[in-house]
């Protein structure tokens, strides 16, 4: 083979190598750490059984939020207007959390109380977690629970 | 009445935009003359316009003019003046008008700066950069008016997302349009030469000093970014690889590669197709990164629009912009001819591999950003992909880049000489072990975890690399010739990605982060540091009230910092938290409020020791500084008028002074 030839092989192999590899390692890294979002709807149904880790999402429910004494771990309870599930969290909770708001919570089932790792509040006033909004929506018409201001554009 | 001149101006710059694109473009491929030397005046014509409206828009947020409804939405009366200055840019339209207003600063530049350029090349460039203009200027006037009327108006407007109140904020947006804004700019000159024809290597020498502008302009408002969210959203982090950071971090990646990929086509003629593919490739990112973060389809304190409308106007843009350059790529990319052969081992084959594992970790965050949108879209489940997916692919894939730093720069054109190589990693390996392993030892207080020798041991091979070629010019160059501008920005840039994998990777390793339950009077102890929290007062601002703590921290019984962190509330009953912030070139000491706990006055804080996270910022200063040296280079001054090509459209190259070019980098 011409040397020009032989270069261009041996590039276009190394091309190929790398987005062979690069696309594999992409593929594993995605089926390994997507997180799954559930209502508690959803988690009481078993729809979470398979996976270890997901979010719960919901409403804080009024009066449910109980902080230790001694240390930060606050117990609270979220709704998707059907069912509702206990969460439990040791951390600082975002400015946003608060009763009545929308949550998203990061963690694992463990003996029907939800741990969470992580607990994301909406960012704003009129701000509602978009997939959260759809996944509670027909929860919320059934029981005409109104939804904050989130379809009022900002 | 201001309002609406301020609408007026806005329909004439999207009149002249379309004069700016239409004209030039047909002028320069029918060969008019006439129609070509429109492209000037349609260009200042329409800056002036834009400006003009971006004026009227800024006084009816300084004399509170509620009556214009995205004033009313997004100021009070409350706020101090300077933020009232970046609330223009706070929302969905306002934001977009500062998007079209740099647009026209690069684009007046580009005018300026052009005109010893064949005549029918820059009319082409203005051409093309007409038509992004156009397409913006039209969502605008469309369907983002920023000066629609809110009548009755109301006596006081809601307030400033508070999250923007900021001084990091007020500086990040115009910065990171700037970067985005400015690939505009490659991308003009990549699609005029494909339009053009005159498919030679000379366009790329005249579109270097703007894409490298560009670069550091990205850099420096992701780094802004970076910074404000670790100082403002209180998590103390520096990057969290969420969807809208990823926005701006693509093109920035695959910017990176355009300029070494720009490097070598300019110089050895070689990768043009590939050159003219990463400049569309880039801008594209930058305008994906636009929708993504403008169409609402994100969920983060960037995503303002939520009008459906809009998001899909954005999308048509998006798809015509990328869909059109592309199709020309594949019509006339083909003609395109080869460069200088290059042997296996030399600096073309370097590049080659850095530019390869640069788009290929764009496409990986790309594919990690953009998963849980189609997978929502195609009912496969709402999921999210976070920091596990990203952190560790990333290392991975950039660190072959890290490997191959040091010998680049002596890897000489065509075919490198490997006696040098192999001299420069023999050095560069014990500096890496030796120097860097002492580095990760002591800063780690003895105890270094993986990550940490990582960082030392990967920045002390990159410094070894850099400084050593840096000798290299400094013993075999006379005086004078040693450090022409485009090497020292090489050197520069290097040299911050040695700065930033010390800082990311002992940062990570080394933080502490604790929360933590204290009344007043108690203290905690972390690391060396003892905290120690004296309550909490009541303070008040223009347009806030706060609770703010008092913590003195101390090391063996030495005061080092009083910090004072705010947990604010904002007179539109926002709250948010204001961490404060010791800094220092070696550790931050970083301490944010919780919330009130019980009726002792008892606090959760939330307290950090982390050092080295300012060489993340820095190291990403330096890149983007390296950008901004390498443009002043003196090659890159077109100085007499290029004689016009054979089909009176493109040039010939420009003379310049061949010699420098071998020698430089």
């Amino acid at each position: 083979m011409r040397p020009l030839r032989r270069r261009r092989i041996i590039l276009v192999a190394l091309i190929l190598g790398a987005v062979a590899l690069a696309t594999s390692a992409m593929v594993y890294g995605l089926s390994q750490n997507m997180n799954y979002l559930f209502t508690p709807s959803q988690v009481l149904a078993g729809k979470a059984h398979a996976y270890r880790s997901f979010r719960l999402g919901g409403m804080v429910v009024d009066g449910s939020i109980k902080h230790d004494q001694h240390s930060l771990l606050v117990d609270f309870s979220v709704t998707d207007g059907d069912h509702t599930m206990p969460v439990q969290y040791t951390g600082i909770l975002p400015d946003l959390f608060r009763a009545n708001q929308a949550v998203i919570a990061t963690g694992r089932l463990r003996d029907g109380v939800f741990v969470a790792s992580e607990v994301l509040a909406k960012h704003d006033a009129t701000y509602m977690p978009r997939e959260l909004k759809q996944a509670m929506a027909q929860a919320h018409l059934k029981h005409h629970i109104a939804l904050p201001a989130a379809e009022a554009a900002p | 009445m201001m309002p609406e001149l301020g609408q007026v101006a806005l329909i004439l710059a999207l009149l002249l935009a379309c004069v700016q694109a239409a004209f030039p473009l047909l002028g320069a491929w029918r060969g008019s003359p006439a129609l070509i030397r429109m492209a000037r005046p349609a260009a200042t014509g329409q800056f002036v316009f834009v400006a003009l409206a971006y004026a009227v828009l800024t006084h009816a947020f300084l004399v509170n003019d509620f009556s214009v409804a995205y004033v009313a939405q997004n100021s009070n009366l409350t706020l101090p003046w300077y933020y009232r200055l970046s609330a223009v840019w706070g929302a969905h339209s306002g934001s977009l008008l500062l998007w079209v207003m740099i647009l026209n600063l690069w684009t007046l530049a580009v005018a300026i700066f052009s005109r010893r350029l064949p005549e029918a090349f820059a009319a082409r460039v203005l051409g093309v950069m007409g038509l992004v203009s156009v397409g913006f200027l039209a969502f605008m006037v469309f369907t983002s008016n920023p000066f629609l009327r809110l009548l009755p108006a109301p006596a006081n407007g809601m307030d400033l997302n508070p999250v923007l109140q900021d001084p990091g904020l007020v500086i990040h947006p115009p910065m990171l349009y700037m970067g985005y804004v400015g690939f505009s700019v490659a991308f003009a000159f990549a699609i005029a030469a494909l339009l053009g024809g005159a498919l030679d290597d000379v366009w790329v020498r005249w579109a270097r000093p703007w894409t490298n502008a560009a670069f550091g302009f990205l850099s420096a408002g992701i780094v802004l970014g970076s910074w404000w969210s670790y100082a403002e959203l209180g998590w103390g982090g520096w990057w969290f690889w969420d969807p809208v950071e990823n926005a701006s971090f693509m093109p920035w990646l695959v910017g990176a590669a355009l300029i070494h990929a720009q490097a070598v086509t300019e110089k050895r003629g070689g990768l043009r197709a590939w050159t003219l593919l990463l400049s569309i490739f880039t801008f594209s990112l930058s305008l994906l990164g636009t929708f993504l973060v403008r169409s609402g389809l994100l969920t983060s304190v960037h995503a303002f629009a939520s009008d459906p409308r809009q998001g899909a106007y954005l999308l048509v843009l998006l798809a015509l912009a990328i869909g059109g350059s592309l199709l020309l790529y594949a019509l006339r990319a083909p003609k395109v001819a080869g460069g200088k052969p290059f042997a296996l081992a030399s600096r073309e084959t370097l590049i080659v591999i850095g530019n390869l594992m640069f788009v290929v970790s764009g496409a990986m965050v790309l594919i990690g950003t953009l998963y849980p949108i189609i997978g929502d879209a195609l009912h496969l489940g709402r999921v999210s992909i976070g920091p596990p997916y990203f952190g560790p692919l990333f290392i991975v894939m950039m660190a072959p880049i890290v490997l191959l730093l040091p010998f680049g720069p002596f890897a000489r054109w065509g075919r490198a000489d490997l006696r040098e190589w192999k001299r420069v990693g023999i050095i560069s390996a014990l500096a890496a072990i030796f120097g860097g392993g002492l580095f990760a030892w002591a800063a780690s207080g003895g105890m270094p975890t993986w990550q940490a020798w990582l960082g030392g041991i990967s920045s002390a091979w990159v410094f070894a690399g850099v400084a050593q070629y840096a000798w290299k010019r400094w013993t075999t160059v006379r005086a004078g010739r040693r450090y022409p501008a485009e090497l020292a920005g090489m050197l520069l840039g290097h040299f911050g990605v040695g700065v930033f994998l010390a800082g990311a990777l002992l940062t990570n390793s080394l933080s502490v982060e604790r929360d933590v339950r204290l009344a007043p009077g108690q203290s905690a102890q972390i690391g060396s540091y003892r905290y120690q929290f004296d309550g909490v007062i009541d303070v008040r601002g223009p347009n806030w009230i706060a609770h703010q703590g008092t913590v003195v921290v101390s090391q063996d019984g030495h005061r080092v910092a009083v910090l004072h962190p705010q947990k604010r509330e904002y007179s539109g009953g926002v709250v948010q938290t204001k961490a404060a912030v010791s800094a220092g070139l070696f550790r931050d000491i970083y301490v944010a409020l919780g919330e009130g706990l019980g009726t002792h006055g008892a606090w959760a804080l939330r307290l950090y020791d982390k050092p080295f996270v300012r060489w993340v910022w820095l190291g990403g200063l330096f890149m983007g500084l390296g950008g901004f040296v390498t443009l002043l280079d003196r090659r890159f001054r077109v100085r007499a008028r290029v004689v016009a090509g054979d089909d009176g459209t493109d040039g010939a190259r420009a003379a310049p002074p061949r010699k420098l070019r071998e020698a430089g980098a």
